[in-house]
């Protein structure tokens, strides 16, 4: 387990340089002087020779992109060249909307799947089981941030339930901003579900031809039991695969999302910064959220390990 | 089970026929302001309404339709004509260099989710369909080379691949000749996924403003659009947001029926 272990962050850190390799060359590409990019057309030429002095840019790239991984590992992400204060300020209080929306909306899609799933397994072939899938087609159609539009125009302002968007902040209250990110939730999660569900069936129903789920039955287990207890376990290598998948997609998601609701989060600050031209917090934040895909699909392997004890012998 | 893919088969024709007519006609000139006419509900005149500006609904959904179409169409051929390449290249040189750079060059890339990959692209250029387009394009590289490579390493253990070799092919015509024509049928199936990924994605890329810029029509764009009318016009919202929901469908539909239809093996499985 050590040595896997060991492997498996060698290549977490491998990535994480490929990746921030990559995130650094293409904001490097930027067309003509970075400061003058900034600025715009109307800055004076003092004001340029300012920002390329504060952003560091007089110096060579392989001294730019150290002094840029030297600062994030030590939690410094550089300053916002619009917001004026540190990109590491900035993105903590924006994740205190995205993340909770992104687990929020993960623990909703799992609600819903699992049963689903299980269910029409379980009913293969029956009516139940055309139902789910029909549905579940449809599901994975769906747009979410036009499904989160029609959640808007039900809940919100014709039944008013739940806000139809902003957010109040935590100090109101969990109550408060849970309830405001409810429907983003909903919205993010239900797309997801579908997907979730139909891999859990599928690899379910691959189980079942498998001598310990017919050991499981001889023994007089019912057909739910032996789904329930046995059955699972051993589908749970591919439901983990599309749920680390689904995170990067939440996440991703959550970005589209923030924006029907007028949710202060990664999503609003990242396409701020776009048309602001704020490279330094862009580059950033792509950072953020490619570690945190990469994160997650490292800790996913871990999982498989932990559900599939084979594996660690086998790494 | 061919109920699916008659119905996957109608919607996706639908879709593709609505873009190709637009090109010769749609009721009204999409881009044609008429403000008297502003936010009118579905009618004889205007079957799905108007919008506010008074564009015809009906209209820009054909048009729209040509965006979507487009730019995932391009985006599935960009992911295919790199990536079955490269998982070719990967299944031929199994275990070797060449297999250990293409596979963690596609592990990089899955970090990147198209909508990261957007935003980086757009921070430099600037937004456009085209930038949506390599976006998804680029996403699709990575799906299509572990789908080729997975194809191709069981086919490489079967007898007619060593015979072939016997006879002295080379890994390249071998992989052109006798890997690629058998793995065409995944091929296409993870076409059809794509394509219609490609679509949600265009659809979603359009709607924050990252994809097609005026003039050009596009259906996430409409919602965009349509957003601050709901309450309003709620069918200035509903008709684009059905228009994407019915072309992902059938494809999906259509793909999972092709699946069906081509790899009678993976019957039982789904």
């Amino acid at each position: 387990m050590t040595r896997y272990l060991f492997r498996r962050t060698l290549s977490l850190a491998l990535s994480l340089l490929a990746a921030s390799l990559v995130i650094f060359l293409a904001i490097e590409i930027v067309p003509g002087d970075p400061a003058s990019y900034m600025l715009g057309l109307n800055a004076s030429p003092e004001t340029v020779a300012a920002l390329r002095d504060q952003l560091g840019l007089n110096a060579a790239p392989p001294a730019r992109y150290l002094s840029w991984v030297g600062g994030m590992m030590r939690g410094d992400f550089g300053i916002s060249y619009t917001y004026r204060v540190p990109v590491a300020d900035l993105v903590a209080q924006r994740l205190q909307v995205s993340l909770p929306l992104a687990l929020f909306a993960l623990a909703l899609s799992a609600l819903v799947a699992f049963p689903a799933g299980l269910l029409a397994a379980a009913r293969r072939g029956r009516a139940t089981d055309t139902a789910i899938m029909g549905a579940t087609q449809l599901g994975i159609a769906l747009p979410n941030f036009w499904f989160a539009m029609l959640l808007v125009l039900v809940f919100a302002l014709h039944w008013r339930i739940f806000p139809a968007g902003g957010f109040p902040g935590w100090d109101g209250g969990i109550g408060a901003g849970l309830a405001a990110l409810t429907l983003p939730a909903i919205a993010l999660a239900l797309p997801q579900a579908a997907i979730l569900a139909r891999v859990l069936r599928s690899a379910l129903i691959e189980t079942e031809g498998q001598d310990y789920i017919r050991t499981a039955r001889a023994k007089g287990l019912t057909r739910t039991q032996t789904l329930i207890r046995h059955a699972l376990r051993n589908a749970m290598i591919p439901v983990l695969t599309i749920l680390g998948m689904q995170f990067s997609f939440l996440l991703a998601g959550a970005i589209i999302i923030e924006n029907v609701f007028y949710l202060p989060g990664l999503g609003r600050l990242i396409f701020q910064a776009i048309t602001q031209r704020d490279l330094i917090v862009v580059e950033s934040v792509v950072m953020i959220l490619v570690f945190a895909v990469i994160l997650v699909t490292f800790l996913v392997d871990l999982a498989y390990a932990l559900v599939d004890p084979r594996l660690r012998r086998r790494a | 089970m061919r109920l699916s893919l008659h119905l996957g088969l109608a919607l996706t024709l639908a879709a593709l026929l609505a873009a190709g007519v637009s090109l010769l006609w749609t009721p009204y000139d999409p881009a044609a302001l008429s403000i008297a006419e502003k936010l009118r509900p579905p009618s004889a005149a205007h079957w799905f309404g108007t919008d506010h500006f008074g564009r015809d609904i009906a209209a820009m959904l054909m048009a729209g339709a040509r965006t979507s179409i487009a730019v995932a169409l391009v985006a599935v051929g960009i992911g295919m004509g790199l990536g079955v390449p490269l998982g070719l290249l990967a299944a031929a040189r199994h275990g070797g260099m060449a297999d250990e750079v293409v596979m963690r060059g596609n592990d990089l890339i899955f970090a990147f989710p198209s909508l990261v990959i957007a935003i980086l692209i757009t921070a430099v250029f600037g937004p456009s369909a085209f930038n949506a387009i390599l976006a998804i394009g680029i996403f699709n590289i990575p799906v299509f080379a572990r789908v080729a490579r997975g194809g191709a390493l069981s086919l490489w253990t079967l007898d007619f691949i060593r015979a072939a070799e016997v006879a002295g092919k080379g890994a390249v015509r071998i992989s052109a000749e006798h890997i690629l024509p058998n793995i065409s049928n995944l091929l296409i199936v993870q076409g059809t996924i794509q394509f219609s990924l490609g679509i949600l994605a265009e659809a979603g890329l359009s709607y924050v403003g990252l994809g097609a810029q005026p003039p050009t029509p596009s259906w996430g764009r409409m919602l965009a659009e349509a957003q601050t009318m709901v309450t309003l016009a709620p069918h200035v919202a509903i008709f684009p947001g059905l228009a994407i929901v019915l072309t992902v469908f059938g494809l999906n539909l259509l793909g999972d029926g092709l699946r069906d239809r081509l790899d009678p093996r993976l019957r039982a499985r789904a």
